[in-house]
């Protein structure tokens, strides 16, 4: 896909342009409290402007310096538009580039059912929920669906960037396909699952588009406080002229609005939606697709992660490292033993063993042999094998074959018990292997761990979230892993219910637990999770429950998505802090400005030694305003996350947002100061 | 001058030394852990039983403050009326006047919410029975309902996820028995032993040295003055408050008064720490009221101590503002309680406030404008509150959690309750000054008892301090006065009658409700990622977060009235 990581595209800023003045419409800015006033406060500068264009009357001040007080005004109002409106369009160009790749592609419907069945090419548009299409080799998926029948390798890279092909086949966990992916081989009959504008994609669209995007709680919260504080000002504000009534001082409009503008928090107040926007953008960007801004919030917050061993923690599948043969019994015809019982085996471990095998030399007998017959694994017998003539083969699980040896009589050698053990304990999997239920030895299988995953889990302890490996092995393994790997905790022979009751678990200790899955049987864990991520080959229903959809069916990926929901909360929480900590200067540029002709002891107080009051005032408003537009790129980008511990990450911010918001303006309304007064 | 300051220092040590000790006592006692004072549970019982109260049952927030309010209105109309009659009622001997139906208004409103305002003088303005059964019973119940208030907040906190926030009248009775009584009994009898009257006859007659037959009130004032700081009421016996003589006679009655009005703020805060088990929290929170309260009381210290440029021009030696200070007291003593008694909610004086040095009136009103660096007894505690969860909400942003305060999420209903209280403060005060400037500026001549033309004493700037900070002690429930206000009337009897009763209740019930909503949810588990509230780091965020806000409310009305008089005379 085309990630592009510009902040600001040609295209994307002359719509943004256009949307910052229709969003002046006072409909769309009653939304957002903090604007709303400041548009209130430019509508009655515009009156002002116009009755000293037509009046003589100078008591309100000179036409140009109100005119330029409207104008520095409705750029802040501009600004802030704009910091919204380019947050959308980025958001939207990278939903839409996903989109647009699956709109007008031919798709071939399947009409009528059995033997009547007619193939015809339809526009993709025209497919409804419950359609049938059919895909072949170099065919684009034209939209999301299951499939019902086939096998196909698939090029996802459209959307996930990854080169490789994958394979999705009807029945199992890997039905699923996307839209505007493309078939590489084979081919494939698939059902739609949704009906369209309903897609995953649509509804991220309409999420960043302002209409169905819904406050956060949290955003909820702090445009209480934000309002909280505009109504602070609004009291200073309206109190001020009684009080300047009994100073015997005349204020301008002109400065009363500048003053309150200044003072509430406009910073916050026009880049608040922004950043909400850019959390998600920032999500679909790594290849996330969220179901709504909430989620990205929460994310912010987990407590515990579950993530399932194979693929997450371990490289794909375990590998056959070591024959151990039962003392009586010869290596050469033990490992012989193993290669047979693998014949029919397909698994990666299975194929292991023979690589293993070959790698020592050692080939099966080629003999011919009678009335061969596979046994397959399954979940009850947890052994697989062969069968020919009189001889009986079989590997699997330690209990299981101890339970086939003891029902037969025969003695499970007390060495295998030992060796079982050291294998496990050694993070291995032991397999036994018998022949007419006797056992012959042992295979040990070993997990290769990701390289760099203990970093990463360390990095998420600092964070202060806690990792449970999720895994079929028994726990002797299971706990060595999870200590070579570093995570938490385990859940070690899990079944579906284990994940559910261990998110249940969790969630009554008031911890957010996130979960990943793919899987049908994982849908109602997803769904139980706080935030549930789901792989995009996984199942509908696996999609359906979760809150997230991961395009790259990348399991790590959570760990990406706790720091964009932390970056989203941190970016709101340092910008509001700099907001505020910005008034101190703005008091010190203003308040004098206002006073200083009738107690012009108050000289004292213009600490930044301004040139008049006039250019006092103007200089604190185009700070103001300038400092929406200078602070976009931070909203949009998000405030880096530091996983250092809570205390030294609030030391941190503090000291940059919080002592750099009081400083910087100092620093600026001096400078805009000098500029103005060369031209005053 | 080091002795003065030594003075200070000692007064200081010694009030830490009773108040941790004491902290921790008052959580036994709130927890109803054995103490020394068990001997009082057959009196409490007592009063149970005669009361109807089941001490057992447990009251969620809304029951507290149910309770805490309807108590509360019929303790105001007791005392509306008794002051309304006293003229006729008995322990009158000086026959002092029946009071005004707004003076009344304003006195009972002024005592029951803590406040102490007075718009009277005790020596002509009250009877010996109003004294006792109004003003003294009115400055225990007042103080504690604010100590039985923050114990509902201790409570919240002490455990996880909970409705049942103990028993209202229980904090209430214990509050009076096990703390206020023995304590006020001490004090008194050390008032009472150096000189403060306690005796129920009338004026008593002297001949001065000049020859003067001078009329010197005197009555059972040395109870009321114990509890008057105790229960950081201020309100005063005579009118000149503890810069009368007989009030305060001397250094030690000072150190003991100052010693006693900041106990129990002080000792609060420990037990807060101790009852919820989180000491360090507890000093936390010492640590950052006591930055607050040296933030004034070193500029005001210095300004006092300093020359007055006014008489240095004058070619004084000595160019220390003496004006309004008792020279048995001194300077750094009177700064010392000057900024003690604005930061907590007492408001009693040992010198006036009106005559101090213009940087030391904006302290002063600081102190009063932030209200909770220490604070009144419970009720500082309570509005730190508010500012903590407003720096919890924000901090908490800023290190990327959702906020959450000790394991409880804060979230839109907690942050809009906690906006209103905040915002409430300014708005009394603000708007309280607005309309008295704007009264005095465009009806001068309004028929009042006294004209509005005739409010100020001085004209400018000091006269716009003295409207201002009448409303903010008004706000803050504080009581003192820059006295230089012609107040008794209808306009500032009715005005600051209801910026007290706002400023008092509704900053109860909002952090109140806070924490009783709080307390129900949903208990989460500390991580590496939780934000601790007992960090330096929170501490000073905090503090920033109170600061900046007081700043901002206040910044232009304090331009106008302390600091444009400052750079007037500077």
């Amino acid at each position: 896909m085309p990630t592009n990581n510009k902040l600001f595209e040609p295209a994307l800023i002359k719509e943004s342009l256009a949307q910052s003045f229709v969003k002046l419409d006072p409909r769309i800015m009653f939304r957002n409290p903090v604007m709303f006033t400041v548009e209130i406060g430019t509508l009655i500068m515009l009156g002002v402007t116009i009755y000293t264009a037509v009046s003589n009357d100078n008591s309100e001040g000179t036409f140009g310096y109100n005119l330029a007080i409207f104008i520095v005004l409705l750029l802040t109002l501009l600004f802030a538009n704009f910091a919204e409106a380019i947050a959308e369009a980025r958001g939207k160009a990278q939903a839409e580039s996903l989109r647009k790749t699956r709109e007008d592609t031919p798709a071939k419907k399947v009409f009528g059912s059995g033997n009547q069945q007619e193939i015809k090419t339809v526009p993709s548009s025209q497919l409804r929920k419950g359609d049938v299409f059919v895909c072949e080799a170099g065919d684009l998926i034209p939209m999301d669906g299951e499939i019902i029948e086939g096998l196909a390798t698939i090029d996802e890279s459209a959307i996930t960037g990854e080169s490789a092909p994958v394979i999705r086949e009807s029945g199992g966990d890997k039905s699923s396909v996307t839209g505007g992916t493309k078939v590489l081989s084979d081919k494939i009959k698939v059902e739609v699952t949704t009906e369209p504008g309903e897609s995953f994609l649509d509804k991220m669209i309409a999420l960043v588009e302002g209409a169905s995007r819904q406050k956060t709680p949290n955003e909820i919260a702090l445009t209480i406080l934000l309002a909280s504080f505009t109504l602070v000002f609004i009291i200073v504000c309206v109190t001020l002229k009684p009080f300047a009534d009994y100073a015997n001082t005349p204020i301008t409009i002109a400065a009363f609005v500048s003053l309150f503008v200044c003072l509430i928090p406009t910073t916050i107040g026009g880049l608040l939606s922004a950043i909400g926007i850019a959390g998600m953008d920032r999500a679909l960007r790594a290849n996330v697709i969220t179901k709504s801004g909430k989620a990205v919030e929460t994310a912010g917050d987990l407590d515990t992660l579950l993530l399932d061993k194979t693929g997450t923690i371990t490289i794909g599948n375990r590998k056959a490292t070591n024959f151990w043969p039962v003392a009586d019994v010869n290596n050469d015809d033990f490992v012989n033993a193993c290669i047979l019982s693998s014949l029919a085996d397909e698994t990666p471990e299975g194929k292991s063993i023979i690589e293993l095998a070959a790698a020592q030399g050692i080939k099966a007998a080629q003999t011919q042999r009678d009335n061969v017959r596979f046994i397959k694994f399954s979940a009850e017998t947890r052994s697989s094998g062969i069968d020919f003539g009189d001889t009986r083969i079989r590997k699997g699980a330690f209990d299981s074959i101890r339970n086939m040896v003891v029902k037969a009589n025969n003695p499970f050698p007390k060495e295998m018990e030992e060796r079982v053990k050291t294998v496990s304990s050694n993070g291995g999997t032991p397999l036994v292997v018998s022949r007419n239920e006797k056992v012959l030895g042992v295979i040990e299988l070993q997990d290769i761990i990701k390289p760099g995953i203990r970093e990463r889990f360390e990095r998420l302890r600092k964070m202060g979230v806690k990792t449970v490996m999720v895994t079929g092995d028994n726990p002797l393994t299971a706990k060595f892993i999870a200590e070579k790997a570093g995570v938490d905790d385990f859940i070690a022979e899990a079944k579906p219910e284990d994940k559910m009751l261990y998110i249940r678990k969790e969630q009554e200790g008031g911890k957010l637990v996130a979960m990943m899955g793919d899987g049908t049987n994982d849908a109602p864990a997803l769904a139980q999770a706080d935030v549930g991520v789901a792989m995009n080959s996984g199942t509908q229903a696996a999609k359906e429950a979760g809150n997230m959809v991961d395009l790259d069916n990348d399991p790590t990926k959570l760990i990406e998505i706790v720091e964009i929901g932390k970056q989203l909360l941190m970016t709101r929480g340092t910008l509001t802090t700099f907001s505020i900590a910005n008034d101190v200067a703005k008091y010190f540029a203003i308040v004098p400005a206002l006073f200083i002709t009738s107690i012009p002891a108050l000289q004292g107080l213009n600490i930044m030694r301004l040139e008049s009051p006039e250019s006092a005032i103007l200089s604190a408003i185009i700070f103001n305003a300038l400092i929406i537009p200078a602070l976009i790129p931070l909203a949009l980008k998000g405030v880096a996350y530091k996983p250092i511990g809570a205390s030294a990450l609030l030391r941190r911010n503090l000291l940059i947002y919080g002592l750099g918001g009081v400083i910087i303006p100092f620093i600026g309304i001096k400078l805009i100061d000098m500029l103005i007064s060369l031209f005053m | 001058m080091n002795t003065e300051i030594s003075g200070v220092l000692l007064s200081f040590a010694l009030t830490l030394l009773i108040a941790f000790p004491l902290g921790k006592y008052i959580a036994n006692v709130f927890k109803g852990e054995k103490t020394f004072t068990d001997f009082m549970n057959p009196v409490e019982k007592f009063i149970y039983r005669f009361s109807g109260i089941d001490p057992k049952k447990e009251m969620n927030w809304k029951q507290h403050m149910a309770a805490l309010l309807s108590i509360n209105l019929v303790w105001l109309v007791y005392a509306f009326f008794l002051l309304l009659f006293q003229a006729d009622l008995p322990l009158n001997p000086d026959g002092n006047p029946n009071m005004t139906p707004d003076l009344s208004f304003n006195t009972a409103i002024s005592f029951l919410v803590n406040c102490n305002l007075q718009h009277y003088s005790g020596e002509s303005g009250l009877t010996y029975l109003t004294q006792l059964l109004v003003i003294t019973f009115l400055q225990f119940v007042s103080a504690a309902t604010g100590v039985a208030a923050v114990a509902v907040l201790f409570r919240a906190f002490a455990e996880k996820t909970t409705e049942k926030l103990g028993n209202f009248f229980v904090f209430f009775t214990k509050t009076i028995t096990r703390i206020l009584l023995p304590l006020s009994i001490v004090i008194a009898f050390v008032l009472a032993f150096n000189g403060t009257p306690a005796s129920f006859d009338g004026k008593d007659s002297i001949v001065t040295l000049q020859g003067d037959s001078v009329q010197v009130s005197r009555g059972p004032a040395a109870g009321m003055i114990a509890i008057k700081h105790l229960g950081t009421n201020g309100g005063g016996w005579f009118g000149a408050n503890s810069a009368h003589p007989l009030e305060n006679p001397n250094y030690v009655t000072n150190m003991v008064e100052i010693i006693a009005q900041v106990i129990l703020p002080m000792a609060l805060i420990f037990a807060f720490g101790f009852f919820i088990k989180r000491k360090k929290l507890g000093y936390v929170i010492f640590g950052v009221m006591t930055a607050g309260m040296l933030s004034f009381m070193i500029p005001n210290m210095i300004s006092e101590l300093s020359p007055n440029p006014a008489l240095q021009k004058l070619g004084l030696a000595d160019a220390v503002a003496m004006e309004g200070k008792e020279t048995r007291i001194g300077v750094a003593a009177s700064a010392y309680w000057q900024v003690m008694t604005t930061v907590i909610s007492t408001g009693s004086v040992n010198s006036m406030h009106d005559s101090s040095m213009p940087m030391s009136g904006a302290m002063q009103m600081l102190g009063m404008m932030t209200n909770c660096f220490y604070g009144g007894k419970g009720v500082g505690l309570l509005n730190y509150f508010v500012f903590l969860i407003i720096a919890v909400f924000i901090s908490g942003l800023m290190v990327g959690r959702t906020p959450e305060f000790l394991g409880r999420k804060v979230e839109a209903r907690e942050m809009k309750i906690a906006s209103i209280i905040a915002l409430l403060h300014p708005f009394l005060i603000l708007v309280g000054t607005a309309l008295s400037a704007w009264v005095s500026v465009r009806h001068p001549e309004a028929d009042w008892a006294v004209k509005p033309s005739a409010w100020l004493n001085n004209p400018g700037s000091h006269g716009f301090s003295e409207m201002l900070y009448e409303y903010t002690s008004s706000s803050a429930n504080n009581g003192s006065g820059f006295e230089g206000l012609g107040d008794n009337n209808i306009f500032w009897n009715v005005t600051t009658g209801l910026v007290m009763i706002l400023g008092r209740f509704l900053p109860i019930i909002g952090p109140i409700a806070i924490a009783g909503l709080l307390a129900r949810k949903k208990y989460i588990p500390e991580t590496a990622g939780t934000l601790q509230p007992d960090t330096a780091t929170f501490g000073i965020m905090t503090y920033a977060v109170i600061m900046i806000l007081a700043a901002l409310a206040f910044f232009p009305a304090l331009t106008l009235g302390p600091i444009a008089e400052y750079f007037q005379i500077y």
